[in-house]
């Protein structure tokens, strides 16, 4: 595959070309942490960042979006009539996004791109955008990739890979996108640089201490490992259902759909929604089939960690970034939970270690 | 799953907006039940070209979509060899509904499908079909019968064996068609209620288990049975017809859960592995046994 060197002196500019064609979003420092942001005029992506605080789902797939408006004035020709809402689907190109979290966006295109249906809205957004991944020299003690289908140099969902190579940065093309990418940022000198992304990618990989293991998931019984309520009970019994890790998870896509009125105005949104939360699943009788959150959190890392795996074989529903262990309030630890389930069976299995 | 869930049809839905429900107008609304809980609406496509893309089979669902309230997941009460209209009866019980059940005769709205699997009709042919249903839980039991009574069809089943109960006679859904179906001797009828005081009623009383046990048939490798009702009907019934020899997997069952997309997307609804709305509704016991049950 095609590596080009891009000297860093050279950076800004080949961004202002690259502006031309795409829009730009990429990590900015926000005082404490860096988020993916819109990239103004002049604006460059900061990559002295371990990871974004939150996932980069959100650029494919915005935390609340329109989906439909309509009148509700009766005296209008189109009262009551659903219209479909003009989005921007212009390219938009994603730079510096970590392997972890663009593993994560070809994970959840398995649930919006299906043989029968395609969510329009997710797949448009995604045609559109082009994925050019920064490799992760220096993970964080969270990051457990490496054993989670997923690796500091991973290709999965990228369409190009960049690596930090001191006064210069790489670039490997890995797609059709990726080309089109390097053609309007103008970056034509090409270089024979695999060594650095071999050698790059196992020193990286050995820096990754932190592991789960999956092995057995696959072929555990369902039934079993979701009836074992001594185990689900330990797991759950901090949890206090807040939903910060459904909402930082970059492979978590549940949504809901909710109709706003202002005046005689309507729109239809669709806005992330979260299996922490009891009114995900309570029916209007009041009858909750997940009413405790003991079913809630065993919905959430069964889904994970066995149905998922079940489904697609592809592997667990984590790509290891670690965002949920970081910012969990409670110390629920989804590497601890992962291999309690992988282990389901084993002697003493308790999720307090020690 | 798979014996359940028939080859997806090449639908129009590929390519346009799944979310995007077609206009219908309400031409036609029924109270049905004397507590004036249950109404039938009756809807007619907008676009003449719509009824032809919302081709579907009786055990289907559709989200009925009211602008500025919100999408609900119904069962479909007509039966595909009825044209012209579709039909949803319809419990008030939340915002949607309760929105509906206030809406006139010429308002416009939304029917967003046909949704999820149904009935296993294929399978069903040269079969005996005991359908078991208790409430209004009748709909899409409603919309079988008449797809199976049709003169095209009716042929292609054995016996059909009905037992259909209320709380009382005027809790029964689609009472002048019951009784027809009463009249008929291609069909056999039980309809009963919990209790009466009506000294003409001229029907059966007692709960719908006990009324299964003593009407059904035995159930064998060629005789079904379809299930719907409230959760209640459902654990008392379950035992009365493994008794009567039905196994696992010739009770058929639809379930419900909380939607939104109704197409297999938003993540809610899953039963384990499945989801309702997509794999489902309609499953067999001996698929349910294997879930977590969680509905």
């Amino acid at each position: 595959m095609k590596i080009v060197a891009i000297d860093k002196k050279d950076w800004e500019k080949s961004l202002d070309r690259l502006r031309q064609s795409y829009g730009l979003i990429g990590p900015v420092k926000d005082d404490r942490y860096h988020y993916f942001r819109k990239l103004s005029e002049g604006q460059t992506p900061d990559f002295d960042f371990f990871n974004t605080r939150t996932s980069a789902k959100e650029i494919v797939y915005p935390q609340s979006e329109d989906m439909f408006e309509y009148t509700l004035d009766p005296t209008k020709e189109d009262y009551h009539l659903l219209k479909e809402v003009e989005k921007d689907y212009s390219p938009k190109a994603v730079l510096g996004i970590r392997p972890c979290d663009a593993k994560a966006v070809a994970l959840v295109k398995l649930n919006f791109d299906t043989e029968e249906y395609k969510d329009p809205y997710w797949l448009r957004s995604w045609e559109a955008t082009t994925f050019v991944g920064l490799a992760c020299d220096a993970p964080c003690s969270t990051c457990f990739c490496t054993t989670a289908g997923c690796g500091p140099y991973h290709e999965e969902g990228l369409d190009v890979l960049l690596a930090d190579d001191g006064d210069r940065y790489l670039a490997k093309v890995l797609t059709e996108k990726g080309k089109k990418f390097i053609k309007a940022a103008g970056w034509t000198e090409e270089v024979d640089a695999a060594e650095r992304f071999e050698s790059g990618k196992a020193a990286a990989e050995d820096k990754i201490v932190s592991k789960v293991s999956t092995e057995n998931l696959a072929a555990a019984d369902t039934l079993a490992l979701h009836g074992n309520e001594q185990m689900w009970e330990d797991i759950s019994f901090s949890c206090i259902n807040c939903g910060t890790c459904t909402f930082v998870c970059p492979t978590c896509w549940c949504f809901d759909i909710q109709d706003e009125v202002h005046g005689k105005q309507g729109k239809r949104m669709r806005n992330w929604d979260s299996c922490m939360f009891p009114i995900f699943t309570v029916h209007t009788t009041g009858h909750n089939p997940r009413g405790t959150k003991l079913q809630r959190v065993r919905q959430r890392f069964m889904h994970k960690l066995k149905y998922f795996v079940d489904k697609y074989d592809s592997g667990i529903m984590c790509v290891g970034c670690g965002r949920c262990v970081q910012q969990c309030p409670v110390n629920i630890d989804i590497r601890r939970v992962c291999d309690l389930m992988n282990g389901y069976g084993a002697k003493d299995a308790c999720a307090v270690e020690g | 799953m798979s014996a359940l869930s028939p080859a997806i049809q090449d639908r129009e839905e590929l390519v346009e907006n799944p979310y995007l429900p077609y206009p219908v107008r309400i031409d036609d609304i029924v109270v049905e039940t004397e507590d004036r809980n249950l109404k039938t609406f009756k809807f007619v496509f907008l676009n003449e070209q719509d009824e032809k893309k919302f081709d579907y089979h009786a055990g289907q669902f559709a989200e009925l979509s009211i602008p500025g309230k919100g999408e609900i997941p119904i069962g479909i009460a007509s039966s595909p060899v009825e044209k012209g209209f579709v039909m949803f009866t319809v419990n008030k019980a939340g915002v949607v509904t309760t929105h509906l059940h206030n809406m006139k005769v010429g308002d416009i709205m939304g029917i967003r499908g046909p949704m999820g699997n149904w009935f296993p009709w294929e399978m069903l042919e040269g079969k005996n079909v005991l359908l078991v249903g208790g409430g209004f839980a009748f709909t899409t039991l409603r919309s079988s019968i008449v797809y199976m009574l049709d003169p095209a069809n009716r042929s292609k089943f054995g016996n059909i064996t009905v037992v259909y109960g209320a709380r009382t006679p005027g809790m029964l859904l689609y009472k002048s068609e019951l009784i027809e179906w009463e009249k008929r001797d291609d069909i056999d009828m039980h309809i009963t209620v919990d209790a009466t005081d009506d000294p003409d009623w001229k029907y059966n009383v007692g709960f719908v288990p006990p009324v299964t046990e003593e009407k059904a048939p035995q159930g064998d490798e060629n005789t079904y049975a379809i299930v719907c009702g409230p959760p209640i009907m459902i654990k008392f019934t379950q035992p009365v017809l493994e008794k009567l020899g039905y196994t696992h997997d010739r009770i058929i069952m639809s379930l419900e859960n909380r939607m939104k997309c109704g197409i297999g997307m938003c993540g809610r609804c899953n039963i384990g592995r499945e989801l309702v709305c997509k794999d489902g509704p309609v499953f067999t016991l001996e698929q349910i046994n294997q879930t977590p049950r969680e509905y």
